[in-house]
């Protein structure tokens, strides 16, 4: 795992990472990665993934709304509002 | 039934609060403010609880003395519980022991505390736990390590950290956590205390703040197994909410405590009793098996030969799924938004950055990486594979043994502060995750000590066998008195 | 060189469904921002998806439609990536096994042939919320209201040819989403909305070019202009010697043109994978079968029956047939009539009763004359009661409730003359009148015989029957 690995994956997760610590992360990714590289060895073509244990089908909901507005309570804990809305900076499309 | 004594509720079983309560012996409000009491003098100490809601909890023991008065109770009625900091509460915060949700006040309820609070069970508060659920040691909490009472150097086990040591230090009779790869039953063992990890789909995911959405369930925790098995009656149960809920009738967890086990066979995986196994646990262990043949069990060798494989699979699905579920924590509609904020990108990640710890940062990179262009054939397919093969091993085995018994940890609790590189952390989980990714339901329960830390031992059973594992730890505790033991640390 | 350009489409519908495809918060349009959500919608820690059952219905409705392959199972997956209007981080969408797969449907091409468009897939998937860049200095704002909306993603075959082809691909599917009431196919409000994949090669090549795609193109004539730019400008970059990228682009209606979104997309890497928090759909055969069974006779097969039961022309079969309320007018209206009346029928209803309709602002299932009223002024036309451009007044007067088309044409004397007897004497007076002109048109001029019609139709009133009074006078004046 490489420096600029690290950095692809921590854009791709939006999480910054500074230039001293990406060897601790390459380091701690690289370990685990390695643990997990045992699957690797695995002769395993003919098993059907296993997504859920339960292996359950979707249970289908009624076309009912339910829900009214609750505009208030929703964005209590926004960061940034006004007019209703969820504010961000600027963004150029 | 044993005389109540009001200095020391703790000692009781939750039917004998139950009973005290009902035969008015004494009221809500006195048996909640109790624990406030003793949770604000122990606390400090501990750390159990990242906040208290002692208003809430004692007007609802104002309603629950209420009802009881009317008659219009239920069983549990009136009787405080404390609940992992990531069931979404209306009452006080929930913030998932993270920096990023520390002042998030959620707009709804979770399935599970709606049901405690339709009981009008009074919230004491909520407690600390590794950060988003991830980790062993309660040690990855914003809010500071929570303390083994057994030992204060020590970590209580994670990531149910606080909901156990605060049933070890009697600071609530009982307590919820969530099970993601052994989360309630590793700091059960750790603390000396019972807790069960139901099977996937038997309580609702439903407000419980998702760490890996294939994996996590809920249940409770509690001195007893006959405690628990109250509390799973209340939490468990359909919720159309979810759709990975089980329809699948729920039953009377008490009904069959009773049950005479002799005759039932139970399973020992040779994979799960190696060399890397402390000895004093193994020690532990046996004797808990000399008690089970007391009580009319049989032993079996069995083997999971994937069991190795599936540590490696726990890793990439649990981290793969993380990855995702915590990509909303993003500075936008709620929680920490950095003041580093010149554009719509910086937002994101210094937001991201600054918000979460490095145990959450460090999976989210994993996942990441694990489902990323190019690898997602080797590592997240191949882990879902290996998932099969321990759910088919399993299936099988469990086809001539009645339950399975195995150790929860490799080694008993640590000392606080002791650094350890994240893969060696990772091992350590390897007895107790083949149950989450089988969705297999596990019973935790002390066993004994080594060197004055509890130990614990585990018994698993096909999916929705929770009665019978219940029935076994229930028969298991007729004969012994580890679940008993009080921590002295703290007096 | 010759170029040949190629082009697949790929359109988002809009669901009719009245709550959220994993909520039960509403999915109606332009609410005040953030007031038609809930937790689920906004991605709030704790909450969990369940799927809307009329979107499923819906999405297998429109698989029967297209004639595709509705799925026994299919699941949803999650595509990662960050945008404020995607609240999750992640938006929820079928991608290895979606709903529908495995159809086509057939247009006129602009070669005069029919050409088969292949569906390969339609899936479900939630639609984003929406970034409003007015009104907030330095910030964007988020309103969540469309956010979690039922969406059905078709995506067509490279198999397009030409940007008139794409439009006409087009508009087949918005004309069957709306027939199927599947969706309210609004384009105004994004109901219905198409990105195109353009790519170009020699002519007579077998191997395509590198494509482009072209975003949120929400009108048929932005799709053919933006097709036919982007066509033009990888023409362009090729013989200048330059090579097309794989891109995404956008439309810039305002100054017809396509832009680069390049650098945004550039790093995007969605990590596709099973959504842990859902199950796959399941749909039995015999379900999937019920829908088929309830499937309406689909506009093209409907044509058909009009054009070889009532002889209605291509044009009027179409327009009748791709109206669900239409045809459902006039299939009344040809219980009762006869066969032969289908033309004047298929003519009224696209003549007087559009334009009546299309004056009120209202639709054919809200018009003021049944189609028994309809049906029974036809008849009046028919047995020569009175002429068709009497018959226009007396629509009206049916329209504004005097009365059924007896009634009318009684309380109006319209009654038309077609008594070949009464008119035949009033032809011979006339004729005894008028020699010279009689003389006129035995000498060879035939405008003459307009002069005589018209004198008749003066004294009937214009109430004679004009095909009548024009035999009569003809037959007479010929002196046969």
């Amino acid at each position: 795992m490489d420096a600029t690995t690290v950095k692809k994956v921590a854009h791709l997760a939006r999480i910054e990472i500074n230039e001293d610590n990406i060897n601790q992360y390459q380091d701690d990714l690289s370990n685990i990665f390695s643990m997990i590289d045992r699957l690797e060895a695995l002769e395993i073509h003919d098993i059907e993934p296993l997504n859920h244990p339960l292996e359950m089908t979707q249970r289908l909901r009624q076309d009912t709304v339910t829900e009214n507005d609750q505009r208030e309570q929703l964005m209590q804990n926004a960061p940034e509002k006004a007019d209703g809305m969820f504010l961000v900076p600027t963004v150029i499309e | 039934m044993t005389d109540f004594d009001l200095t020391q509720p703790e000692t009781h079983s939750i039917s004998e609060l139950a009973n005290a309560l009902q035969s008015k012996s004494i009221s809500s409000m006195e048996l909640t403010q109790l624990y406030l009491d003793r949770a604000e003098q122990l606390d400090s100490k501990i750390n159990a609880f990242t906040s208290f809601t002692k208003e809430a909890a004692l007007a609802t023991a104002q309603q629950a003395d209420a009802k009881i008065s009317d008659g219009n109770n239920n069983f549990a009625t009136g009787i405080p519980i404390a609940h992992k900091d990531l069931f979404c509460t209306l009452e006080g915060n929930t913030t998932c022991a993270s920096k990023f949700l520390e002042n998030y006040q959620s707009p709804f309820e979770s399935t599970v505390t709606q049901k405690t609070n339709e009981l009008c069970l009074p919230m004491l508060g909520k407690l600390n736990m590794d950060e988003f659920a991830m980790g062993s040691s309660t040690e990855n909490s914003f809010f500071g390590p929570t303390k083994n009472p057994w030992h204060l150097d020590y970590v209580p086990g994670g990531s149910s950290g606080g909901s156990a040591a605060a049933v070890a230090a009697s600071l609530t009779p009982w307590s919820t956590g969530t099970d993601t790869g052994g989360s309630i039953r590793q700091p059960a063992a750790f603390c000396g205390i019972s807790g069960i990890k139901p099977t996937y789909g038997r309580v609702s995911r439903w407000g419980m703040v998702a760490f890996a959405s294939s994996l996590d369930q809920a249940g409770p925790m509690g001195k007893r197994v006959e405690d628990i098995a109250h509390l799973l009656n209340i939490i468990s149960g359909f919720d159309a909410k979810d759709s990975t809920s089980s329809q699948q009738a729920t039953e009377d967890y008490n009904a069959g405590l009773a049950q005479d086990i002799s005759g039932m066979t139970i399973g020992l995986p040779k994979e799960y009793f190696s060399d890397q196994l402390d000895s004093n646990i193994a020690t532990a262990i046996d004797a808990a098996k000399s008690e089970l043949i007391k009580a009319g069990a049989n032993f079996v060798e069995i083997s999971l030969p994937s069991t190795d494989a599936a540590i490696a699979a726990y890793y990439v699905i649990a981290s793969a799924e993380a990855s995702t579920n915590l990509s909303r924590f993003d500075g936008v509609r709620f929680g920490h938004r950095s003041d580093k904020t010149e554009d719509l990108e910086s937002l994101y990640k210094h937001s991201r950055a600054e918000g979460f710890g490095e145990e959450v940062k460090r999976r989210i990179l994993t996942g990441t990486f694990a489902l990323s262009a190019g690898y997602y054939d080797a590592y997240y397919l191949k882990a879902q594979k290996v998932r099969r093969l321990v759910l088919n091993e399993f299936k099988v085995a469990l086809k001539n043994v009645d339950a399975i018994l195995t150790p929860i940890t490799p080694t008993p609790a640590f000392q606080l502060g002791q650094k350890q590189d994240p893969v060696t952390m990772y091992q350590n989980d390897i007895f107790s995750i083949t149950a989450n990714l089988a969705g297999l339901p596990a019973l935790a329960l002390p066993c004994g000590f080594a060197e004055g830390l509890p130990v614990g031992f585990q018994l698993l059973g096909d999916h929705f066998t929770e009665s019978r594992l219940l029935n076994i730890g229930h028969q298991y505790q007729q004969l012994t008195a580890h679940h008993l033991a009080r921590p002295t640390a703290l007096v | 060189m010759e170029w040949q350009s190629v082009i697949g489409l790929e359109i988002h519908v809009q669901l009719s469904t009245k709550s959220k495809l994993f909520s039960g918060a509403s999915t109606q349009y332009g609410a005040e921002p953030n007031t038609q959500t809930c937790q689920i919608d906004l991605g709030l820690p704790g909450v969990l998806p369940v799927v809307n059952e009329e979107s499923v219905r819906l999405a297998a409705i429109l698989g029967h439609g297209i004639n595709a392959t509705v799925a026994p199972y299919s699941a949803f997956d999650r595509k990662n990536y960050f945008y404020p209007d995607s609240p999750k981080g992640y938006q929820t969408s079928q991608f290895a096994y979606p709903i529908v797969h495995d159809g086509y449907i057939d247009i006129q091409s602009t070669s005069g042939e029919t050409l088969r468009v292949t569906i390969i897939r339609a899936h479900l998937e939630e639609d984003a919320g929406k970034s409003v860049h007015e009104g907030q200095k330095g910030y964007t704002g988020i309103d969540l209201n469309r956010a979690g909306t039922p969406l059905l993603e078709i995506v067509t075959a490279p198999d397009i040819r030409n940007a008139k082809d794409a439009v006409e691909v087009m508009r087949q599917l918005h004309m069957l989403v709306r027939y199927l009431q599947v969706s309210d196919g609004n384009m105004q409000e994004g109901s219905f909305r198409c990105d195109a994949n353009i790519s170009v090669m020699p002519k007579g090549a077998s191997e395509y070019g590198t494509r482009a795609e072209i975003k949120n193109l929400n009108s048929f004539r932005f799709v053919e202009k933006a097709i036919n730019y982007e066509i033009e400008r990888q023409i362009d970059v090729i013989e200048s010697g330059g090579t097309v990228v794989q891109e995404t682009r956008l439309y810039d209606s305002e100054n017809d043109e396509t832009r680069s979104m390049r650098g945004k997309e550039e790093a995007n890497d969605y990590r596709y994978f099973p959504c842990p928090d859902l199950c796959p759909i399941v749909l039995s055969p015999e379900w999937i079968e019920s829908i088929r069974q309830q499937m309406p006779v689909l506009p093209a097969e409907k044509a058909n029956d009009y054009i070889s039961n009532y002889s209605l022309s291509d044009e009027d079969a179409l327009q009748i047939a791709q109206s669900r309320e239409t045809s459902k007018f006039f299939e009344a209206m040809m219980a009762i009539l006869p066969s032969d009346a289908g033309k004047i029928a298929a003519n009224w209803l696209q003549g007087e009763m559009a334009a009546m309709l299309n004056k009120e602002d209202i639709g054919i299932e809200e018009s003021k004359i049944s189609s028994d009223a309809l049906v029974l002024l036809i008849e009046r036309i028919r047995d020569n009661t009175i002429s068709s451009k009497m018959a226009k007044g007396v629509f009206e007067a049916i329209w504004n409730g005097e009365g059924t088309a007896d009634e009318v044409i009684a309380a109006r004397g319209l009654k038309q003359i077609s008594d070949t007897s009464v008119i035949e004497t009033a032809v011979d007076d006339i004729m005894a009148a008028n020699m010279p002109q009689v003389e006129q048109y035995r000498a060879g001029k035939d405008k003459v015989k307009g002069f005589f019609v018209g004198q008749i139709m003066k004294q009937f009133k214009g109430q004679a029957n004009p095909a009548v009074v024009d035999q009569i006078v003809t037959t007479k004046l010929k002196g046969e």
